[in-house]
């Protein structure tokens, strides 16, 4: 009984962080310039990872892997926005002015 | 409110060596733990992968503050439910504007003032504020946050400050 719950409440776990992911991916199209595209990659980046990662541990149930799926959820969530920063600070530094016209991408960032 | 307190020890001499070996003794803990594997390749791997890490750190200027600048407390995690929960309403409302068919932006880019708080905790809230979609931290330089806003409403909520009350909140004595 308590499997079945725990199975379908994963599953809804892991179906809502895949349609996250492929919300950031469709954003990471659409959107038109590079900061705007890092928004939307932040949806897969964060609802999407803890959401997978937290479908996954409840399939693990309390074992050691779900102990390393905790841990990787933390380092993720420590560190994709380091990464995400050292990406805006670089595309700053390139000379890419954020949120000046949002219509155009002739900068061709992606 | 106190001054953030970092005791610069002298810079790149022997006091930081027992500070290095204590924090390659504990990667290399780290590593032997989760991997759980001992032979020979993997601990050459993990040894070389900490050494790596110790260099970087090194480089970064780790030692040349406080060590151990982290410091865990209960309420980071009444923060953390807290900051679940503004992913989770900043996540909808970015997949609203990504799937509406006119992709109607307000694009804004604004400045914290960040500056009541510790080196550490500026990291906490910039990093928290990268991590709720639609907002993304640009540059922090001199207590002050340079924050690019997807909408006009989520500027606004961080110029109100919430996020910076509960960050400056959790290391107050």
């Amino acid at each position: 009984m308590t499997d079945t719950v725990l199975d379908i409440l994963s599953w809804v776990l892991l179906t809502l962080g895949g349609i996250s992911v492929l919300i950031g991916g469709i954003g990471a199209l659409r959107l038109p310039d590079l900061y705007t595209r890092m928004h939307a990659a932040s949806v897969t980046d964060s609802i999407g990872a803890i959401l997978v990662i937290g479908g996954i541990m409840l399939q693990a149930g309390l074992s050691l892997a779900t102990i390393k799926l905790a841990a990787i959820l933390l380092f993720l969530l420590l560190t994709s926005p380091t990464a995400s920063n050292a990406l805006a600070a670089a595309a700053r530094l390139a000379g890419n002015k954020p949120g000046i016209d949002t219509t155009t991408d002739k900068d061709g960032a992606s | 409110m106190k001054q953030p307190v970092d005791k610069p020890t002298a810079p790149g001499g022997a006091g930081h060596f027992s500070a290095y070996l204590l924090f390659i003794a504990l990667l290399i803990a780290a590593w032997v733990l989760w991997s759980g594997m001992f032979k020979p390749l993997l601990l050459g791997l993990g040894v070389f992968s900490c050494a790596v890490a110790a260099l970087i750190a090194i480089r970064m200027g780790y030692f040349d503050t406080s060590v151990f600048a982290l410091r865990f407390n209960l309420r980071v995690i009444a923060f953390w439910g807290w900051l679940l929960k503004e992913i989770v309403k900043s996540s909808l409302e970015v997949a609203r504007i990504v799937l509406s068919r006119d992709l109607r932006l307000s694009t804004k880019v604004i400045e914290i003032d960040a500056s009541q708080l510790s080196p550490v905790d500026q990291v906490l809230l910039g990093n928290s504020i990268t991590l709720t979609p639609g907002t993304l931290t640009l540059d922090a330089s001199d207590g002050r946050l340079l924050v690019h806003a997807l909408t006009a409403e989520g500027a606004a909520a961080l110029e109100e400050g919430e996020m910076l009350r509960r960050v400056a909140a959790i290391h107050e004595d």
